[in-house]
């Protein structure tokens, strides 16, 4: 059913830190890696050694050069972006088949399949540009949560988040449970202010981000000396004698 | 957006088709011209072909034809599934009013038949408009001018083609002519107000509020790969806009300028001439409303473009 549920148990979903992430796509990587052989397996490549690859991917980095301010220096944020699985979830209410679906137990949003006829209208519908359709296999794909990851109990109890947020080596992405204001993440919401991308749009986006801190403006107000000083003569009168003789 | 041909002709066609039908089913049904079974035999048929291959064709971009079936299930939220259920929910008076023009059927069903097909022809037009206005992602589609346009310009080239089905059939009179050359103003003047609007405003939405990145400029620096993405391809199509300025002009000539003058001149001279330019004027304006269709896609702009490396949508 396409309708989405009146409310959800859970609002599971990520936090990302745009003040940590270096920009080492690792998230990325990890993502295709483990979802290419889970949930909405394959994540297919087209041409991969060709001229012109392309292929499915549920997450992306794109790097931003955010323009001086008064108070700040310009500087450069990355901008690691994947499904935001958000409560008011468009691409689930244009499907006209029930293939999308928002599930009321933890609010993650999924295709079946099976029943995608490949319309792509949801992609239309995403302003996050979170949809990914498989051209060779004709349907939509999309970011899973790694449902086969978080809820799989032969796994080690610690691996249970999604891939993208267990390879992060800086720790700028953090999952959990964003319905709940008691757990780890949204409590690091509420102390970074962390905030909704289009918040405008009216999406609900379940994601959050938090902001890059303030930076100070360096140039401005630095201690050091505009121009190095020159050097004191030496002591040693070897070097002394050295530097006369040069020196002539 | 990129415009993918099957849905261009399906929205032309189909357009045209529904609006044949509710015309030629207020003719009928009301008495409005002293029609003959041929009209309703070419009319119709004309209509139901129209339609037909518009849906067909529409499946033709499907990842999964074979599964279209399912797109009949969600009309409680989705206005594709909708459209779906009253293009197939159309049929059936359709057939009804085919069998009582031409094979002689009750006619005293002949007003509910029409009002009936009238209603779900232009309904599911509304329909067909408003998957694109409901999606607040792209703003050259959510704003008042996409129904109206998908309206008129479905009612007004349905007008034309009854036209030249009633100038083939013998029974053509110059006020249905004049009712054609004012319905074409009518288009035209949707038409323009449409470019107008879509270019003098824009998406709310700045790469600043995208992204949530406070500052005088975001900008780009670093895409996510080096190559094209999917998103890129399908909401980043950029070709048609280079060139929007010249297509539009052969809109203008094509689809309104060129029949309202053969309207014109049908009317003033009649006769076999008549018939002649309505038939030119029919052709000539869907040339020109499949240019339109065309650049109501290729000119719309998707927000998710403002991830990658767009300043407005």
């Amino acid at each position: 059913m396409t309708t989405l549920p009146a409310s959800t148990n859970k609002k599971l979903g990520l936090v990302i830190d745009l003040d940590i992430c270096v920009g080492c796509h690792a998230c990325a990587v990890n993502c295709k890696e483990w979802n290419t052989g889970g949930h909405a397996a394959p994540l297919t490549d087209l041409d991969p050694y060709g001229p012109k690859p392309i292929g499915v991917w549920f997450n992306r980095i794109h790097t931003y050069e955010v323009g001086a301010s008064e108070t700040e220096p310009s500087r450069t944020v990355h901008f690691p972006k994947s499904c935001l699985h958000c409560e008011d979830a468009a691409c689930v209410t244009v499907c006209p088949t029930g293939a999308s679906f928002k599930r009321a137990e933890d609010g993650i949003v999924l295709v079946h399949e099976d029943k995608c006829i490949g319309c792509k209208l949801c992609s239309w519908a995403c302003p996050y540009g979170a949809r990914e359709y498989d051209a060779d296999e004709g349907v939509m794909k999309k970011c899973t949560l790694c449902i086969d990851r978080i809820y799989n109990e032969n796994m080690e109890e610690v691996d249970r988040v999604p891939a993208c947020v267990s390879t992060c080596p800086a720790g700028a992405r953090h999952y959990g449970d964003l319905g709940d204001p008691n757990s780890a993440v949204s409590k690091l919401v509420v102390e970074r202010t962390g905030f909704d991308l289009m918040a405008e749009m009216g999406y609900k986006p379940t994601n959050k981000y938090l902001p890059p801190r303030p930076r100070r403006n360096t140039a401005e107000k630095s201690d050091m000396p505009s121009e190095i000083p020159a050097l004191p003569l030496t002591e040693n009168p070897i070097l002394r004698w050295i530097d006369k003789a040069l020196t002539r | 957006m990129h415009p993918a041909l099957s849905v261009i002709f399906f929205t032309t066609a189909s357009g045209a088709g529904y609006g044949m039908l509710a015309i030629l089913a207020v003719i009928f049904g009301f008495d409005m011209l002293p029609v003959e079974q041929s009209t309703g035999i070419i009319g119709l048929g004309l209509a139901f072909l129209l339609v037909t291959s518009g849906l067909l064709s529409s499946t033709f971009h499907l990842g999964h034809p074979e599964r279209a079936w399912r797109a009949l299930t969600q009309w409680r939220s989705s206005w594709l599934s909708r459209e779906g259920v009253l293009a197939i929910a159309t049929y059936g008076p359709w057939a009804l009013l085919a069998y009582i023009w031409i094979l002689n059927g009750p006619i005293q069903l002949a007003v509910p038949a029409a009002i009936a097909s009238a209603v779900l022809a232009l309904l599911t037009i509304y329909c067909t408009a408003m998957i694109y206005r409901s999606l607040t992602t792209v703003h050259q589609w959510c704003n008042g001018w996409t129904v109206m346009l998908y309206v008129i310009i479905g009612l007004m080239s349905g007008a034309v083609w009854v036209g030249a089905v009633l100038a083939l059939t013998g029974v053509i009179t110059g006020s249905y002519m004049m009712l054609c050359f004012v319905s074409l103003l009518i288009g035209w003047r949707v038409q323009r107000h449409y470019w107008g609007f879509i270019d003098s405003t824009e998406h709310p939405i700045t790469p600043q509020m995208a992204t949530g990145l406070k500052g005088e400029s975001v900008r780009l620096m670093e895409g996510p790969h080096t190559e094209e993405n999917y998103l890129m391809q399908e909401m980043g199509f950029k070709i048609a806009r280079k060139h929007a300025q010249k297509l539009r002009k052969m809109v203008h000539a094509f689809a309104f300028g060129l029949p309202l003058g053969l309207m014109l001149m049908g009317y003033l001279i009649g006769g076999p001439v008549a018939a002649i330019a309505s038939v030119v004027a029919a052709l000539s304006m869907s040339f020109g409303l499949i240019v339109s269709r065309w650049l109501f896609f290729a000119e719309a702009r998707h927000v998710v473009t403002l991830y990658y490396g767009a300043q407005a949508a």
